[in-house]
């Protein structure tokens, strides 16, 4: 297990990039801590799995340089870089056994046989294999094959990092939660260093304990669930994480009041004059319906979705959502939203600005 | 309840296929059979010889040591042309320019006509005006294909893997082309040799085309007459008389229809045979896979 450092890092696929826009991975500094859990998560085509491949080095980077616990193998070639990696799609070898396939990486470097057979048989255990060791993999399921991968990384006891690239696409809905749950426990007992791509928010917010939030060729925030949640760095991990995700409204800041199309809401805190595109965000968790007060929204639906029903509205033209309580009574006519001031985030060009509390101010 | 009405009027709707059917094989086949089982003397007069043409064919040494010759000429190119046809497939390009004009160079010997394959490389091979045998016979090597059946036998190799070889080649490559990157991946992380690669992910993929190119050659080279008729015809002496040029000989040459009905009766039923094995393992294998 080993620390993960990336700096400078950037990768462009054409030969001689010109400008940031041929980058399909932007200048990254960053550091994967030893035993972590982390999820990478992003839109499809944002760059994850170019981050993903040079780290196990089937990629070599534009620029910058990949350490591992301070060592330079930017240069390295997979092999040498002890890395475990499970595909999107299962990488299974047909025609061996599940035996042969969790003993492949170490007969390749030459182990003994003895050490082999306890490796597997303790691999086994932990994917829950054991009954089917002899047989071959080409006729097990698609999670079946996806553990032997997970196992086949594993079975190294020095691997560095574990690598995910989007596991679960070919899972069935149910095993999927089996999976998550089993891997968690996984890591919960064995610390590997956990890096797990995908586009899907309840995986990443469930699996990991950092969140690596990309968007376009960057990083964008890279925080806990809750920080996620509760403060997203940039108007994209706003509406990207949640369902529904944040609600943007274009505002003019003017200290602690911010002006919307809509009409005027109070802030939790004090804003400096902001230049460029400044929108307020919200989380429809945190927008109440009012009588009286508030800013005025037409309702467009109400979505019931079990314990909480969902009201989607729109203020001007901008759409807005708002999670009510289960039995809420949403009235007929002249319906306002007032939104909660402390968890209203405040953005300038799509970026999150803090403001100074009202006790600094004072 | 069904509403469906039964109606045998529908089997007038294949009565074209079967007369067509019936023309171009049932009865050009027929034929034949009439001819194994009877002894003509012309004028269409025919008296009923009974299993003796299969007996004399069964027994005859002639028809033993072509059937030897055409058994070991079709291994000899299988044992070539299939791990040759892997290794060039292994060494084409996998994209960018250089693919398709790999491929169009590859397709270019399949694309000629038998008779023509056979005129080339008999031109190419003569000692006096052809190519290969003048530089032959410049180096000091004695080489002459219409004089030493070994000359013979390696000038008609040579050619059919000339001729076939991109077959089995660019099955092979379609087979490798369906392989997903991430098999290549995985092998690298797991510090899979060269060999290891092969052995454990193309070889297992290709194993479906493979058994097609194995079908498809031993068939062919099975019945091989063309090129060989035009190159050697089956000489010197009868050295490279296999099957299919002997069974011409005595149907035309010499004019023993019975026998040679009798003779084509069995090569047919070999093929045959052959085919259906093929085919029976190749269907076991797609059930296995699906597994």
């Amino acid at each position: 297990m080993a620390e993960l450092t990336l700096e400078n890092l950037a990768h462009s696929y054409h030969a001689n990039p010109r400008g940031e826009q041929d980058f399909a991975l932007k200048e990254l500094n960053h550091v994967w801590r030893d035993g972590g859990a982390y999820a990478l998560l992003g839109a499809s085509g944002c760059g994850k799995t170019t981050l993903l491949n040079i780290i196990s080095g089937l990629l070599r980077p534009s620029q910058g340089r990949v350490l591992f616990d301070g060592r330079d193998v930017t240069n390295a070639p997979t092999a040498e870089r002890n890395i475990a990696q499970v595909f999107q799609f299962p990488v299974v070898y047909d025609t061996m056994t599940v035996r042969d396939n969790l003993a492949f990486p170490l007969k390749n470097r030459g182990m003994d046989a003895p050490y082999i057979a306890q490796r597997v048989a303790q691999i086994a255990a932990m994917i829950g294999m054991e009954a089917v060791l002899d047989r071959k993999a080409r006729g097990l399921t698609a999670d079946a094959k996806q553990k032997i991968s997970l196992g086949r990384g594993m079975v190294r006891e020095d691997v560095n990092a574990i690598l995910f690239d989007e596991p679960l696409t070919v899972i069935d809905p149910q095993m999927k939660w089996e999976l998550r749950t089993q891997l968690k426990a996984l890591h919960r007992e064995f610390g590997h260093t956990m890096i797990y791509v995908t586009h899907d928010q309840t995986e990443a917010l469930t699996f990991a304990d950092k969140v690596v939030v990309m968007h376009e060729g960057r990083v964008v925030q890279l925080g806990t669930p809750e920080e996620l949640f509760e403060a997203p760095q940039h108007t994209f991990v706003g509406y990207f994480i949640g369902s529904p995700g944040m609600n943007l409204l274009d505002a003019r800041i003017e200290g602690r009041i911010a002006h919307t199309a809509a009409g005027p809401v109070p802030l939790g805190q004090e804003y400096p004059a902001l230049s460029g595109r400044v929108e307020i965000g919200i989380r429809p968790e945190y927008v109440a319906l009012t009588t009286g007060e508030g800013l005025p929204v037409t309702v467009r639906r109400v979505e019931d979705v079990g314990h909480f029903r969902i009201l989607r509205g729109q203020m001007g033209d901008v759409p807005v959502n708002a999670v009510l309580p289960d039995g809420a009574m949403v009235p007929g006519q002249d319906v306002r939203l007032s939104f909660r001031p402390d968890k209203i985030n405040v953005y300038a060009d799509s970026w999150r600005v803090s403001g100074r509390s009202l006790g600094e101010a004072a | 309840m069904d509403h469906r009405t039964q109606n045998n009027r529908a089997w007038f709707l294949v009565l074209p296929v079967l007369v067509l059917v019936a023309f171009s094989a049932v009865i050009p086949l027929m034929t034949v059979v009439n001819y194994a089982f009877n002894d003509t003397f012309g004028n269409n007069q025919f008296f009923w010889a009974g299993l003796s043409w299969f007996e004399e064919m069964v027994t005859s040494e002639r028809l033993h040591s072509a059937l030897f010759r055409q058994i070991a000429f079709s291994l000899v190119i299988l044992a070539i042309e299939v791990p040759l046809g892997i290794l060039v497939a292994l060494c084409m390009p996998r994209n960018g320019f250089w693919v398709s004009v790999c491929l169009v160079l590859m397709a270019l010997p399949l694309l000629i006509p038998f008779n023509v394959v056979g005129t080339i490389w008999q031109i190419f091979g003569r000692v006096d005006i052809g190519l290969l045998g003048y530089v032959l016979a410049g180096l000091g090597i004695d080489y002459n294909y219409v004089s030493d059946p070994v000359d013979a036998w390696i000038t008609l190799i040579v050619m059919d893997v000339w001729h076939w070889t991109s077959l089995v080649a660019l099955l092979c490559y379609a087979g490798l082309q369906s392989i997903p990157q991430a098999y290549y991946q995985a092998a690298k992380i797991d510090q899979a040799g060269r060999w290891s690669v092969f052995r454990h992910i193309e070889l297992p993929k290709m194993r479906g085309v493979l058994l097609i190119a194995v079908l498809l050659r031993f068939m062919d080279s099975f019945m091989i007459y063309t090129e060989l008729f035009v190159v050697t015809g089956g000489g010197p002496g009868n050295s490279t008389t296999v099957l299919s040029i002997d069974l011409v000989k005595m149907a035309i040459g010499q004019f023993d229809l019975g026998p040679a009905a009798a003779f084509s009766l069995m090569y047919f039923l070999v093929i045959l045979l052959v085919s259906w094995v093929f085919y029976t393992v190749m269907t076991n294998l797609d059930k296995e896979e699906g597994r």
